[in-house]
């Protein structure tokens, strides 16, 4: 690396820590329960013998300072958005603001059982209520459902609604999903469930929907098309508005993924377009954190005519603004959910657009579009741009231009880490070879960009200069390349006691 | 709009690099007849303090259990959270990592979910767990469908006494796929009845599903049932929505369970009106390859050193798309290392104890209420923190007694449930001081005496 | 690695070594191998299964990649591979030998004939 000072770095104060496992010592606490306030109790006829279990074997026994610094430990070994960029296409990593995880961590919200009678419940329903029509402003379509927990689920949801919708019309050979190329891995997986059978489409020349590919499945076979706008190649659907009135016109309804909505917030609506069902990541466009890996929220919005068939109940207010839960819904598809979703998360997608407001919620799309056209245009001369044209949020290259030195996609992203960031996206999507979809967010900065844009040109640099500095990477975090091979050949899933007594 | 650092400078230098003069030329590739004319339809922005001074006073037009005594249960269960749980996974390095894609920086979030993965396994007593799914609704669905492309065969006898929830997710999950519920009836002491596990139409059954404590708080037999099951030759799902409860109680993975899981909320999440909670997922090895979700292994780096990463993968949807053992993507990552946080600080002891305590609390209160005129306790099987009480009159009638007396009660099952009669869950956890206990009893006693 | 020059090959990749006239060995191809990577995991047959040409016979999984692999003739399963249930690396190491994955009962011999031989194979791949 040649000038240490430009960039963050990965280097720094890293403890080693075993497994908490390794840490127990017998006998030791660090926990402290209510007092047993009750009348002596014969322990021995609470329970029949029977039920009871002997020991936990293998549960660790931990003092309280002991599993602070463990967990204090195993946090510093994670790069995330308070560490610095996290351009992750698709993924939408923006900053996920403080004021939200306090609003979640009232004890109002946090101590409130989800049975709670309405009458005393009514804080809760007002912010789900609320939000709901936010998020169906947002979209353009008359109805919102908050229950699904994520993307996925929000899909699933949504393509049963699809099905419903065609079998409450006695239209039940309408079977066909239509997916393009280009889609991400859960669209078809969702369909499957929801027992549509999917079709894959192929991409036009110019990473869009092609109107020539899509024509032989205009019939009473199809459910559905579902496309994600903009796409995941970061570009707006042109043909979008055209391609939905042809489904529509042969029985067909549209679904849009909105995990791209972040580029088209307060510019465009998609129920506008004539889009049928949506779902929303509230984990990515209304900036709740991902947590590694979730909770997420998935809330599907849909039209008018979709509106019977959402998910049971739905959030009602009287005339005398009492919000309620409606739990009669002949038509709903049911639900996905033991309770109402995951409510945490949507008070701090509530706190967001409260924050932030119509214009405010505009300038963060405008933003996110600058960023990523600015991305674009700077790295251009060093990376080979599979689709180059006007983009959305984000933008995708891929590693032809540096293949020639031997150095791959995996390389590039590997080498970042060395310059303090975390990589962009690889291999997806599909259709590109070896692509990298930076995704840059509007929370982030020129200098930033800047900064990014200067350690990929570095890189760069190196592929042809010194390939094997590259291919060698990282060099800086905690540990090197890990062997995916050896964890999925010879699979080790839990802790096992190194030596076991009495075995 | 203070979260976005882009100065009027450095948007003009910006629009120059990519060659625009203004920010509405970047949107030119959609239509202009969609593109909004006008701001869309939503409040003011809010300060930061003005924000936070809404989002309180909504908080306060709730009663949390915290304020208001609360006996509900039913899937959600109150528990006392250690502080350190919270301060620990409330790090940023936590909340605002990403799935761990790069495991060469994720290693914090992929190694808490390995402990978690292990003491799920030590808890449930089954050797494979998986690195969460939503919430306990979608663990049962998953397992059924699961259960279906092993078994290869369409039939599922589901206790009635599976939490409602569960069992209409089921129903929205396996809609399309071909799937045949049965519903096993109770005994008398509420407990499943188990007789159609040895009649000849239980030959082509692909699973049997059993929750335990189940919705009536019952503790079921599940060593008669892994017995029996092995008989019939299905699987044996076995559900639970307490996990504290395997403090104390033999876990399923030693009676002969097939697939063990449920939701993990007692283990340091709080009722947070319902979500988000911990979907958990347990299987044996023999169907490792068919389970949904992601799991964490561990493996080395070039340098030989332990590390941890995402494996099987293929089993998911970024690979096998349409046929992959799930849709999941994002699952409850965050979720599942709270849980982890929350196993270390209880620990092996503390985890019997805690078990033990809410034995005791429901115990006690079980025993007040029996003593009540026009109070029984529906079902004489052994119960943990929940069981179903026969209450005079419409159990809607004596909620609204309670809560204008500052009590929440239980759960209403009489409309869910009318063969019962007038039933209501009452769910006693630490949490519930015997003031509080003593306190409901007294209530429910001057209702009783009302009634009559 | 050379392909050997008395099996047959089709062009999802997969080879039979024809033995004893009427049984054959059935793989993936050096080519299909190394297209794959690292083979973590081979899903097989039950012994005693018809199977028609064309018909999905078995699964190889690398890391990252999922490929189904297809009968090059019509016949009954009557081995298969044990040892790639714990050496599923075999089919990368020694593809067309150790590393292979089913014996069948061939029914008609004469659907070999619709199959390349080492040459027209080694052409294809040159075209590819």
């Amino acid at each position: 690396m040649t000038a240490k000072t430009q960039f963050p770095g990965t280097s720094g104060l890293t403890l080693e820590e075993p497994l908490m496992f390794e840490k127990s010592i017998k006998d030791r606490k660090g926990y402290s329960l209510p007092d047993d306030d009750l009348p002596e109790l014969n322990n021995d006829s609470l329970l029949p013998a029977k039920y009871v279990r002997d020991e936990i074997s293998g549960m660790p026994e931990l003092s309280e300072l002991d599993v602070v610094r463990h967990f204090t430990r195993l946090s510093t070994w994670n790069y995330s958005i308070d560490h610095g960029f996290y351009p992750l296409g698709s993924c939408t990593m923006k900053y996920n603001p403080k004021i939200n995880e306090v609003t979640a961590g009232l004890c109002g919200f946090t101590h409130l059982h989800p049975l709670t009678p309405a009458s005393a419940a009514q804080g809760a329903l007002e912010i789900m209520y609320r939000l709901e029509k936010y998020l169906s402003e947002i979209s353009g379509l008359s109805a919102v459902t908050l229950q699904p927990s994520a993307g996925a689920q929000g899909e699933l949801t949504g393509m049963l609604m699809i099905k419903a919708f065609h079998q409450s019309r006695t239209d039940s050979n309408r079977n066909i999903v239509l997916i393009p190329d280009s889609a991400h891995g859960t669209n078809p997986a969702s369909s499957v469930i929801a027992g549509l059978t999917t079709r894959t489409l192929a991409s036009g020349p110019d990473g869009c929907l092609d109107i020539e590919a899509l024509t032989p499945h205009l019939n009473g076979n199809l459910a559905a098309l579902m496309m994600t706008n903009p796409n995941t190649l970061g570009i707006f659907e042109k043909k979008a508005v055209e391609i939905t009135k042809l489904v529509h016109d042969c029985g067909g309804l549209v679904y849009m993924d909105g995990a791209n909505l972040n580029a088209l917030m307060g510019i465009v609506k998609p129920g506008d377009l004539g889009v049928d069902v949506l779902h929303i990541n509230l984990h990515k466009t209304f900036a709740t954190p991902h947590g590694g890996g979730g909770p997420g929220s998935g809330p599907v919005a849909v039209t008018k005519t979709l509106e019977p068939f959402l998910p049971a109940p739905s959030i009602k207010i009287d005339p005398k603004g009492f919000y309620y839960f409606d739990w009669h819904r002949p038509l709903s598809i049911g639900k996905v959910h033991n309770f109402w979703g995951n409510f945490g998360v949507m008070i701090k997608a509530y706190t967001y657009i409260r924050s932030l407001g119509a214009e405010g919620i505009r300038k963060v799309s405008e933003a996110a579009v600058l960023n990523a056209n600015y991305m674009k245009e700077r790295l251009k001369p060093y990376f080979h741009i599979a689709y180059d044209k006007l983009c959305k949020h984000e933008c995708i290259f891929d590693d032809s231009f540096q293949h020639q030195h031997d150095v791959s996609t995996m390389d590039i992203a590997k080498r970042l880490m060395d310059y303090g960031f975390h990589p962009p996206t690889v291999y997806f999507p599909l259709i590109v070879k070896g692509a990298l979809m930076i995704e840059p967010t509007e929370s982030e900065s020129k200098d930033t960009l800047d900064q990014f844009i200067d350690a990929m040109i570095a890189i760069s640099e190196e592929a042809k200069t010194n390939p094997e500095r590259v291919k060698d990477s990282p060099t800086l975090p905690k540990l090197k390349r890990l062997d995916e091979t050896k964890a999925a050949r010879q699979t080790v899933l839990k802790w096992i006691p190194k030596s076991t007594p009495n075995a | 709009m203070h979260y976005i650092p882009m100065t009027e400078e450095e948007r003009r230098q910006m629009l120059k690099t990519v060659g625009a003069t203004e920010i509405s030329e970047l949107f030119e590739d959609i239509p202009e007849s969609y593109r909004l004319k006008q701001l869309l339809k939503l409040p003011e922005p809010m300060s930061e303090w003005d924000v936070l001074c809404h989002l309180k006073k909504l908080a306060e037009k709730n009663e949390p259990f915290d304020k208001t005594p609360c006996f509900l249960g039913g899937g959600s269960y109150r528990h006392c959270i250690p502080s350190v749980v919270p301060a620990l996974i409330g790090r940023g390095e936590f909340v605002t990592a990403y799935t761990p894609y790069q495991p060469e920086i994720s290693q914090g979030t992929l190694q808490a979910l390995f402990e978690y993965q292990t003491m799920i396994t030590q808890l449930t007593g089954m050797p494979i767990a998986n690195a969460s799914l939503y919430d306990g609704a979608m663990a049962v669905a998953e397992a059924v469908l699961m259960a279906q492309r092993v078994a290869k065969k369409p039939k599922f006898a589901i206790s009635k006494a599976l939490t409602p929830g569960y069992r209409t997710t089921i129903e929205t999950y396996a809609r399309h796929q071909n799937v045949i519920l049965i519903d096993l009836p109770l005994n008398q002491d509420g407990s499943t009845d188990i007789a159609y596990l040895q009649s000849p139409d239980a030959n082509d059954l692909a699973a049997v599903v059993i929750q335990s404590p189940n919705y009536f708080g019952v503790i079921e037999d599940i060593e008669t049932i892994g017995l029996l099951k092995q008989n019939t030759g299905c699987l044996l799902i076995t559900v639970i929505n307490e996990m504290i409860s395997l403090g104390i109680l033999k876990p399923p993975g030693e009676l002969r369970a097939d697939i063990v899981c449920g939701d993990a909320q007692s283990l340091g999440l709080p009722v947070s009106y319902g979500g988000p909670y911990l979907g958990f997922f347990t299987v044996r090895e023999s169907a490792l390859r068919q389970m949904p979700g992601r799991v964490v292994g561990m493996t080395v780096d070039t340098e030989g050193r332990q590390g941890f990463v995402n494996t099987l993968s293929t089993r998911e949807q970024h690979i096998r798309r349409e046929k992959a053992t799930s849709n999941i993507c994002t699952n409850q990552a965050l979720c599942a290392i709270t849980a982890a946080a929350f196993m270390a600080t209880l620990g092996k002891q503390g985890l019997r104890e805690l078990a033990l305590l809410n034995v005791k609390k429901a115990a006690y209160l079980k025993s007040k209420i029996a003593s009540l005129d026009g109070f029984d306790i529906r079902f004489s099987g052994p119960t943990f923190n929940e069981f179903t009480v026969s209450v005079p009159g419409s159990v809607k009638k004596l909620n609204e007694y309670l809560l204008n007396n500052g009590v929440i009660g239980g759960i209403d099952a009489s409309d869910q449930f009318p063969e019962y009669g007038n039933i209501m869950l009452v769910c006693a956890t630490e949490t519930n001081t015997r003031e509080q206990l003593d306190q409901f009893v007294k209530l429910l006693a001057a209702y009783g005496r009302e009634c009559f | 690695m050379s392909y050997p020059s008395d099996y047959k090959y089709s062009k999802d990749h997969e080879y039979v070594n024809v033995v004893d006239d009427t049984f054959g060995i059935v793989g993936i191809t050096d080519h299909a191998q190394e297209q794959l990577g690292d083979v973590v995991f081979v899903e097989l047959p039950e012994v005693g299964k018809k199977l028609e040409k064309g018909d999905v016979f078995g699964v190889v999984e690398s890391v990252k990649a999922v490929v189904d692999c297809y009968m090059p003739v019509t016949g009954e399963i009557v081995a298969v591979n044990e040892e790639l249930e714990s050496q599923a690396e075999l089919v990368n190491s020694d593809p067309h030998s150790n590393g292979w994955m089913i014996k069948i009962k061939i029914e008609d011999l004469s659907e070999l004939d619709q199959l390349m031989d080492k040459a027209a194979y080694e052409n294809y791949l040159q075209e590819q």
